[in-house]
């Protein structure tokens, strides 16, 4: 990637409105996603941060300007917007559970040369667990599906949300493990609840509130303001530096803290 | 015991004609979820175009009769590839629409079969095996039953290999389960629409063929008389379930066959009442989700 392109954006959100039921859950939403590293939207519950990744999409009803690395492609069905770069892993993961773990993954590959031999180094388990039913599977081992169906395909950006709900905290670990070696080579929009995970990954930070963006900015400086995230998000995120020790090596260098995310 | 074995089979043969149309109904619905009020139309035309094949080419041999198979299959699936392309395509999600769309369409069906074909029955004969009996345990059984019950069987064997073996089999029992994720996944999943509502469509066009020498005739109405017990099996099946399908099909035409023997002609009002009891105590049907 040229440094031209490195510093465009590789995700622009401008004037975003989504509508679910008739009732509007994002608004005017704007925000731009770096071509590298990760960047967090956050939130109370129920904020609109999973309508606006399922906006971004299509998954929604929606108006407003979706810019994929310089594409247009608001007009477009969702499986075009996904074929055109975009890995997808929904809130509780969605796997389909009378499907193998084995047909999960053939369902998502939609490269020619999919990346087989990466997720069976990422996720040794789900090779073991190749023809058993998604459906039996543990949370965990259902959001390493999610994760793996993602990763398969070489995508412009993964767009993750909450991927630890739900989770044990080793599973947890694991989940940001991976999302750490992903990072590495394509840009992650991160919605997450847990600020531990937040702290240990993510450079820029996007905050919603009843719809809309009322925070943009480096996610530490915004974990690091008690006041801040008392009054965004309802809860306050502890130090970083006791929590900055377990977080996995590399997993904020794709991207400048400050610069992930400004409206 | 040669009444009950005579049931049984009769049962059966009525019950792979169910199988024929709610095969295709259960998988519309449990990937698009629409109810297809159309399909019986499928059934009829196929019914009729078969009896046409029959007519040109001599009825009475094994050659034109596998033909009028094949070529009733094949209208059934144009007509359900129209149906779906040119009208339902755009109505998705929009149920209401869907369900005002599909009945109109199946009424003009019947007025347009009444036009072309008649509103009297045009009686059909097939092979002249098809008028012999066998003899199984004392029961002579009409031999057309064996015809129904084996095309089915081998139906549903094809249905089920290709939906297990097949990446459209597969992306079909994805998006029965949870069609919004298949499209997330990069999937044109309207491609898949429009190959469930043709392969409905060829089953039913088959099973109208079937229909047609298992009762002797082909009317404009023969497909909405065998709709109504096919919702019926869909339902109690499991809506989305092939299996469950197969399993209802069966169980709803062998208690209408007992019932209207040994319980005074109440095979219909027996077959609602198992409708209801299913509804009350496992909606979602035997093997389906909920309905």
């Amino acid at each position: 990637m040229s440094a031209a392109a490195e510093t465009r954006p590789i995700l622009r959100i401008a004037g975003l409105n989504a509508h679910i039921a008739g009732q509007q859950v994002v608004e005017d939403v704007s925000f731009t996603v770096p071509a590298t590293g990760i960047t967090a939207l956050l939130g109370r519950n129920g904020v609109g941060k999973t309508s606006t990744i399922k906006a971004i999409i299509g998954l929604i009803d929606r108006t407003g300007a979706v810019e994929l690395d310089g594409v247009r492609i608001e007009k477009e069905p969702t499986f075009r917007i996904i074929r055109s770069g975009v890995g997808y892993v929904p809130e509780d993961r969605e796997v389909f559970s009378k499907l193998t773990v084995a047909e999960n993954l053939r369902l998502a590959e939609r490269d020619a040369a999919p990346r087989r031999r990466l997720v069976e180094e990422l996720f040794p388990d789900l090779l073991a667990r190749s023809a058993q039913m998604a459906g039996t599977l543990s949370g965990g081992q259902q959001q390493m599906v999610s994760l793996a169906r993602a990763l398969l395909n070489t995508n412009k950006i993964l767009l993750v949300d909450e991927p630890t709900k739900g989770l044990a905290p080793k599973i947890v670990a694991e989940v940001a493990e991976t999302l750490a070696e992903a990072a590495k080579t394509v840009p992650i929009l991160l919605v997450e609840q847990n600020l531990h995970v937040v702290r240990q990954l993510a450079a820029g930070a996007v905050v919603l509130s009843g719809g809309r963006v009322v925070h943009t900015g480096s996610a530490l400086e915004f974990l690091d303001d008690a006041d801040l995230t008392q009054r965004l998000l309802g809860v306050s995120a502890e130090p970083s530096a006791e929590r900055m020790a377990v977080a996995p090596a590399g997993a904020r260098t794709g991207n400048p803290a400050g610069k992930g995310a400004a409206q | 015991m040669s009444t009950v074995v005579l049931l049984l089979f009769t049962g059966l043969g009525l019950g792979a004609l169910y199988f024929l149309v709610a095969a295709g109904l259960s998988l519309i619905y449990g990937l698009m979820g629409v109810l297809n009020f159309a399909h019986g139309a499928f059934l009829t035309l196929g019914a009729f175009t078969g009896w046409e094949i029959a007519r040109r080419t001599g009825s009475d041999n094994w050659g034109t009769f596998l033909l009028s198979l094949l070529v009733g299959a094949a209208a059934g699936a144009a007509f359900a590839a129209f149906t779906e392309f040119v009208l339902i395509r755009r109505l998705y999600q929009r149920h209401i629409e869907q369900v005002l769309i599909t009945v109109g369409l199946s009424l003009a069906a019947v007025a347009l079969f009444d036009g072309i074909w008649g509103t009297d029955p045009v009686f059909i004969q097939g092979p002249a095996w098809f008028k012999e009996t066998t003899e199984i345990l004392g029961a002579r059984v009409p031999n057309d039953r064996f015809v129904c019950i084996i095309a089915a069987v081998l139906v549903l064997l094809a249905l089920v290999y290709f939906l297990k073996n097949t990446r459209y089999g597969m992306i079909i029992r994805a998006g029965v389960e949870n069609r919004s994720m298949v499209t997330a996944l990069g999937i044109d999943v309207r491609k898949a629409f429009t190959l469930v509502f043709t392969i409905g469509g060829a089953a039913a066009g088959l099973g109208g063929v079937l229909a047609s020498h298992y009762f002797g005739y082909v009317s404009p109405m023969l497909g909405g008389s065998l709709l109504i017990f096919a919702f019926i099996v869909t339902v109690i099946g499991g809506l989305g379930s092939l299996t469950g399908a197969a399993i209802a099909a069966v169980a709803v035409a062998l208690l209408q066959q007992f019932a209207n023997f040994y319980l005074g002609g109440t095979g219909d009002f027996v077959v609602v009442l198992a409708l209801a009891l299913v509804l009350l105590f496992r909606p979602s049907g035997l093997l389906g989700r909920t309905s």
